[in-house]
């Protein structure tokens, strides 16, 4: 039956942090419990009936005492919204050097490519004292990503990027549970987060054997798909370059403009007629079917390594496209 | 059913007789005992699910039942509780019944409109009912897109239809209540002269009537979205699925008061009644009712915190979720303060109004936790959530309606049922409940998942208290369905007014003729004027 805890192992930056609320959640919780426990115990013996004929004075409402016990519970919620809004809001600003790592929820397995291009299911291997950033999505139903240990949990939904992110702070092995109710084998979709010290996290990364990094493979796609024919480096094709696009503002024709982020660039292979770049018409096709979820995240991390942000640790793709990716 | 000295007088359970006279009637009264009845069967069947989830869980490999029949299993449970017991539960039983007789009305203003909604639950029932035997349903009671309108393959069209045709029920008796209340008060009764279950009962009216139509549409869609693929949920299909979820809650968080408004009506009654005391700051609870009400449609996003909802979205509906706990706050403070100097009473219905307050205290402040953001994120879709939502709908909503069906039993039936195994009941559902449902907050924090049919063996410990506690639980409400069911032939007789209440209701016989009052009542006094209904009195206090 295993042994009772009360508390869950605290194993990322955030989990002491999410307590520490907690221990002041239930500080006042316990103390209204008693106050009212203790008062209706006191009234109700001490004020018990003694006579049916019994007529107690009326006792009026006093506005002071209203305000009184409105006021107080008040100021100590908007403490606790102020305190937990303050963690929500961190736990949603990954840090800048934080590591990529790619999730894929689908019934019922969590897919993870790193970006050197280990790929692992239901297992996850990150070094201990470095911020991970997880970018989810998921191929079917909603799932969640959830790890107690680290008090953090993400949706991961159909059709859009989600992030979530931690910081280790202590080396082992860790539940990871879909929360979020995903069909027949939803309490089958579990597995373990591997926090490893920084030295066996390379030894990991190294006695893997990946076929190419993310972006590697994002380019190998874009070669096999055959969008380099349209998608010229140079700016030649019928397509716009997509030579430092990332994080770029673009116009779109009709009006407007979007951020060129995962999730736009993620539409532009799905529904490529959704937000069409102004100046071009939109001819692209759609991918849809074409290219899995792992598959269009490799696609964005090669799009993200052809600038202008430096998102991608191994050099870009050179000699696949032509194109010279650095220009900034 | 009566014996001959009931029979004596005529009342509206001797007015007429045979199948007809109960199936085609339109006085409120026994509409409401047809809805007790029918809500009644909806409790044991959802119970019977909740048996089985808690005896799979007492192992952690899930041997008894397989995955598909577990999921199908906690669906069933939630379709059959949420919607076909707790959301009719008080105020289409309870508030059929009473709500008339405590303006000092006839009936409800639109009598056939009441058998209708009584209808169209049956008939939503039914399907739904269908459903279950059919094959049953897997979407959990939320039916979260896309994997209702794309993956499962159960049973998800008919359940939701049923769900679609029992709403229309709930509208048409929030609509029917909404205007009895504004146009049949007896003279002299104003609306700060009204029984707090009146006001209770107003308010969750309102919710009814302007909440239950976007379930009506939510349903629609996702109808059309599974049968017809229109593209609005499905992302594949360009939809989006998050969209369901607001649209769900946006319904189905207001439901939460729907079920816990009229809970706290009765909890009112009961506390004044035997601390024969008037509530304590009686405007402050009324005008509450109605602050619960419209500030529960402005926090359906906190059930988004983690569902990609934008951060922004998730801060505002966190601010707002803690405005909506000031009234309930206010309400535990001022039943507390009015057993002050009262003449308080240990009679069955008080022990069930003494459970409500302290369950819906730990239910109420454990939704500061679920409403503040950094826990949340942490005790979402786990057991946490679970214990809390319990402790608001069982601890609360059926505390509640016990209380108040032990209250009113005597005036519905005019029989009394025995108060010792009544207590004795009260104090098995408190422990048992107790024990089911503490474990789950523990289970919950230390990260066990909602809705797993499998878990890790540490938690094991956890879940065979709670299946423990569970059997107490079953126990303490079979008792009473055994004593009430004895007590309509050999309970005590009933006099008009047991417990020296002050309501309308309490002023007719018991049970009450066909059209309730012999003759109008004129109200003269402040709603719970005990100095009107004790002759002889000893001044305490």
């Amino acid at each position: 039956m295993g042994t009772l805890r009360l508390f869950p192992e605290q194993a990322s930056t955030f989990a002491p942090e999410v307590d520490h609320l907690l221990y002041f959640l239930l500080t006042v919780a316990v103390f209204f419990t008693l106050v009212i426990f203790g008062a209706i115990f006191y009234f109700a013996v001490r004020y018990r009936r003694r006579s049916d004929q019994e007529l107690p004075h009326v006792v009026h409402g006093g506005m002071a005492l209203e305000i009184v016990w409105s006021v107080i519970p008040f100021g100590l919620t908007m403490v606790m919204f102020t305190w937990g809004a303050s963690i929500f809001f961190r736990e949603s600003r990954p840090p800048d050097d934080a590591l990529n790592i790619y999730v894929v929820g689908k019934q019922w397995m969590w897919k993870i490519q790193h970006m050197e291009g280990q790929r692992e299911i239901n297992e996850l291997h990150i070094p201990l004292g470095r911020a991970i950033k997880l970018t989810l999505t998921s191929e079917d139903v909603i799932h969640s990503f959830f790890v107690p240990a680290f008090r953090t949990k993400q949706d991961a939904v159909p059709g859009r990027y989600s992030t979530s992110w931690f910081q280790p702070t202590k080396a082992g092995k860790y539940h990871l549970f879909c929360a979020e109710y995903c069909g027949n084998r939803h309490s089958g979709m579990i597995g373990w987060i591997y926090v490893m010290e920084p030295q066996d996290y390379q030894a990991w990364l190294t006695g893997e054997s990946p076929t190419g990094s993310l972006a590697d493979n994002g380019a190998k796609l874009f070669q096999d798909l055959a969008c380099v024919n349209c998608h010229k480096a140079d700016g030649t094709g019928r397509c716009p370059s997509l030579v430092g696009l990332f994080g770029k503002t673009v116009q779109l024709s009709g009006g407007g403009s979007v951020k060129a982020d995962e999730a736009y660039i993620r539409e532009s292979i799905l529904q490529p007629a959704a937000k069409v770049v102004a100046g071009y018409q939109p001819i692209m096709p759609t991918f849809q079917g074409l290219v899995t979820e792992e598959g269009v995240l490799q696609l964005v991390e090669y799009v993200k390594s052809l600038g202008p942000k430096p998102a991608a640790e191994t050099s870009p793709a050179e000699g696949i496209t032509g194109s010279t990716p650095g220009k900034r | 059913m009566i014996t001959a000295a009931v029979q004596e007088r005529e009342h509206y359970l001797n007015a007429s007789y045979g199948i007809k006279s109960w199936l085609l009637t339109k006085d409120h009264k026994r509409i409401g005992l047809l809805y007790l009845a029918t809500i009644t069967l909806f409790f044991f069947l959802g119970g019977a699910f909740a048996t089985l989830i808690r005896i799979e869980l007492l192992t952690p490999q899930g041997g008894l039942v397989s995955s598909e029949t577990y999921n199908k299993l906690f669906t069933m449970h939630g379709v059959a509780m949420v919607f076909f017991f707790l959301i009719p539960s008080i105020p289409a039983s309870l508030g059929n019944f009473f709500l008339p007789m405590m303006i000092g009305a006839r009936d409800l203003a639109f009598p056939r409109i009441n058998l209708l909604s009584w209808y169209l639950l049956v008939i939503g029932g039914l399907f739904s009912l269908f459903a279950m035997l059919a094959g049953g349903v897997d979407t959990g009671w939320t039916f979260y897109t896309p994997y209702s309108t794309t993956y499962s393959n159960t049973w998800v069209i008919a359940t939701a239809l049923g769900i679609f045709v029992a709403g229309f029920s709930s509208i048409l008796t929030g609509l029917n209540f909404i205007v009895t209340v504004h146009t049949m008060r007896a003279p002299g009764m104003t609306w700060f002269r009204l029984p707090l279950f009146v006001w209770a009962n107003y308010a969750t009216a309102l919710i009814q009537v302007l909440g239950t139509p976007v379930l009506a549409v939510t349903i629609v869609l996702l109808f059309c979205e599974r049968v017809f693929h229109i593209g609005i949920f499905d992302p594949v299909l360009g939809g989006d699925p998050v969209l369901f979820q607001h649209l769900f809650w946006f319904y189905s968080h207001p439901a939460v008061y729907i079920m816990v408004l009229p809970a706290m009506g009765v909890v009112s009654e009961l506390i004044s009644t035997f601390s024969r005391k008037p509530i304590f700051g009686y405007r402050i609870v009324a005008c509450s009712s109605l602050a619960i009400a419209v500030l529960g449609f402005l926090v359906w996003g906190h059930h988004l915190f983690v569902s990609t909802q934008s951060v922004y979205a998730g801060m505002v509906f966190s601010f707002l979720s803690y405005f909506v706990a000031i009234p309930s706050a206010i309400k535990v403070f001022n039943w507390t303060a009015t057993l002050y100097k009262g003449s308080i009473s240990y009679a069955t219905p008080m022990l069930y109004a003494f459970g409500f307050i302290g369950l819906f205290t730990i239910g109420g402040l454990t939704g500061l936790f679920v409403a503040c953001l950094g826990i949340d994120v942490h005790v979402t879709d786990t057991y946490f959530v679970v214990a809390h939502f319990h402790y608001i709908m069982v601890g609360g909503t059926i505390m509640a309606y016990m209380g108040g069906l032990h209250y009113w039993w005597p005036k519905m039936t005019g029989r009394m049922y025995p108060e010792a195994w009544a207590k004795l009941s009260a104090l098995v559902i408190f422990l048992g409940f107790n024990l089911t449902f503490f474990p789950q907050f523990i289970l919950g924090y230390l990260g066990m998942p909602r809705r797993y049919h499998v878990y890790p063996e540490e938690f094991q410990i956890l879940h065979v208290l709670s299946t423990a506690g569970a059997s107490v639980l079953a126990v303490g409400y079979a008792i009473p369905m055994m004593y009430f069911i004895w007590s309509l032939r050999y309970g005590k007789l009933a006099p008009a007014n047991p417990w020296g209440a002050t309501g309308l209701e309490w002023q007719t016989a018991s049970p009450p003729p066909a059209h309730n009052f012999e003759e109008t009542p004129v109200v003269t006094h402040e709603a719970y004027d005990y100095s009107t209904v004790i002759g002889e009195v000893i001044e305490v206090g």
